[in-house]
């Protein structure tokens, strides 16, 4: 829009900003308090230290669950491309009406309170025999983060229009040279985007990963066992580091969708 | 060649179509129908018996203690979500009438939240409103208060605050989005006819961004009611949450189907708020067109 609007209302403008305000003081109260000394949480910082930092980094179970949580993400991501580009590329084959009835399945699990979802996995791997560990819970993300994956793609495929492909195709290509010639390129951002995000929702999972995990902990299953227990300033120190990882990635992955989708 | 053509054509749709149905199969529908099988099962000792019995549920509607934690729920859930779709609506406004060349860095700020861990996010509102906590001590310092107030932390107050805090953008980007796209012409004829700011915001705008409203409402309803997270970091021990009991019938309790038989209620309150809603938008969006 090019012309410039009026000015805001004033009791709206003061709403707008409280609003901000809530949402962000709580994040920097975590990051804050993350390099305070004290082993208690309250106002005023009186000394500020790394210690909880450095408890952090010789903590080896942390280590260990940063580990499995990055094996886990990374996994899915590569599970939900695998599967869910090819998804996206059916869905859009089929007319307008079915694949929005379509579309509107793959959505439940972001719908369904995720506990469900883990839940019924549970209750089918054990009937099946199949025993718990990462792999169950790299199944259970990949289910509930496809449709992510699916959606970003197919709603690039939209804007995309057939004509490329049909011209492709009519000029003799055989189809998987009109896939990764011609497609392939033209949807890569929107699959790189929702890879980041796909990859950061999964770092910080916790309602599935809860029920199908075996005798391994992901990063935020060891953060809720410490939480338990009571809290430190060192939840402060790895929450700090882990809000800070996901804003990261999850900008990087915003402006690779809005770039692709400007196109 | 035309003919054989579309008949290739129509084959790899079906082949699409069959493709995505058997994915939908077997990724939801299979697991989410164990639930519902699991449900009319019968725990004996210490296994499940096949069965087809609906104590499972009458249990849950008996029993003064499950009844109250799905009235909780339903609390929380409602609450969360009336604040959120009013804040939300008013930011979505700001944002889409007046934000001008802030509009892109500010829509950046709400989306980032959203991505980040809720775990983690629910976490710091209990540093916050501890009794010795962050916001207790700092109006303690500023002479604001004489003694910390008690009742910040472990109650339905804590578990909503921090729900409205994790799903207000649920409500904020939806609504953006469809006020974003409405022509801005339409407001500006309303007014010109002579119809007052706010019968053009009731009359124009509002059922114009009103699926969107919904959709997002909708979505806050259904995460709200399910969490188990914020009840367990943030509530009392008489604020419990549907989702805490039926995690643990799935632990401690070891009665799995009478956990499903909690969760097959979750599911038909969930799928019976989304098409109730989305009946209500559509109809709405057609009075408005």
């Amino acid at each position: 829009m090019s012309h410039s609007n009026p000015a805001a209302p004033g009791w709206l403008r003061l709403l707008s900003l409280a609003i901000f305000a809530f949402l962000y003081l709580p994040l920097i109260v975590l990051v804050l308090f993350s390099f305070q000394d004290s082993r208690v949480l309250s106002w005023p910082i009186e000394h500020w230290s790394f210690r909880w930092y450095e408890a952090l980094f010789s903590n080896r179970q942390i280590g260990q669950a940063v580990v499995n949580s990055l094996v886990v993400a990374s996994s899915c991501v590569l599970v939900t491309i695998l599967v869910g580009v090819p998804l996206a590329l059916a869905l859009r084959r089929l007319p307008r009406r079915v694949a929005a009835l379509f579309e509107r399945t793959f959505l439940l699990p972001l719908i369904i309170p995720q506990i469900i979802t883990g839940l019924a996995l549970l209750i089918l791997l054990n009937r099946a025999g199949i025993s718990l560990s990462l792999l169950t819970v790299i199944l259970g993300q990949a289910i509930v983060w496809m449709p992510i994956m699916v959606t970003v793609v197919y709603a690039r495929l939209l804007r995309l229009g057939p004509e490329l492909a049909q011209a492709s195709t009519d000029l003799g290509a055989p189809p998987l040279a009109t896939f990764f010639l011609v497609t392939l390129p033209n949807i890569r951002g929107s699959v790189i985007g929702a890879a980041l995000l796909v990859f950061t929702l999964s770092f910080d999972e916790l309602p599935v990963t809860f029920f199908l995990t075996g005798g391994d902990n992901t990063l935020p299953m060891h953060i809720w066992s410490m939480l338990r227990i009571g809290i430190t300033p060192e939840i402060n120190a790895v929450a700090t580091l882990t809000v800070m990882v996901s804003i990261g990635l999850v900008l990087a992955g915003v402006m690779t969708l809005a770039r692709t989708f400007r196109r | 060649m035309p003919v054989r053509r579309w008949m290739r054509n129509d084959g790899i749709k079906w082949l699409c179509a069959a493709g995505v149905l058997i994915y939908l199969a077997s990724i939801l529908l299979m697991p989410y129908s164990q639930i519902a099988i699991y449900s009319v099962w019968e725990k004996e000792m210490y296994a499940f018996r096949p069965a087809f019995v609906l104590d499972n549920y009458a249990r849950a509607f008996s029993n003064e203690l499950y009844r109250r934690v799905i009235l909780n729920s339903a609390i929380v859930a409602t609450s969360v979500t009336l604040v959120t779709a009013i804040l939300g609506y008013a930011l979505a406004w700001y944002l889409a009438m007046y934000a001008n060349r802030w509009r892109i860095l500010l829509l950046f700020l709400l989306i980032v939240p959203l991505w980040t861990s809720f775990l983690l996010r629910a976490y710091t509102w209990k540093i916050i409103l501890g009794r010795n906590g962050i916001l207790n001590s700092f109006m303690m310092d500023v002479g604001l208060i004489g003694e910390p107030l008690p009742h910040l932390l472990y109650s339905k107050f804590s578990i909503s605050l921090a729900l409205i805090y994790i799903f207000l953008p649920f409500v904020a980007l939806p609504v953006y989005a469809a006020l974003e796209k409405m022509p801005r012409g339409y407001l500006e004829a309303s007014a010109d006819l002579g119809a007052s700011a706010s019968a053009t915001f009731r009359h124009v705008a509002l059922p114009l961004s009103m699926p969107a409203l919904t959709a997002g409402a909708t979505i806050v309803f259904c995460l709200s009611f399910g969490d188990f997270i914020t009840p367990v970091l943030l509530g009392g021990t008489g604020d419990l949450m549907i989702s805490n009991v039926i995690i643990s019938q799935f632990g401690a309790a070891f009665d799995w189907p009478f956990g499903s038989a909690l969760a097959i209620l979750v599911l038909l309150v969930v799928l019976g708020l989304v098409a109730l809603l989305r009946a209500l938008g559509q109809w709405s969006a057609r009075g408005a067109a």
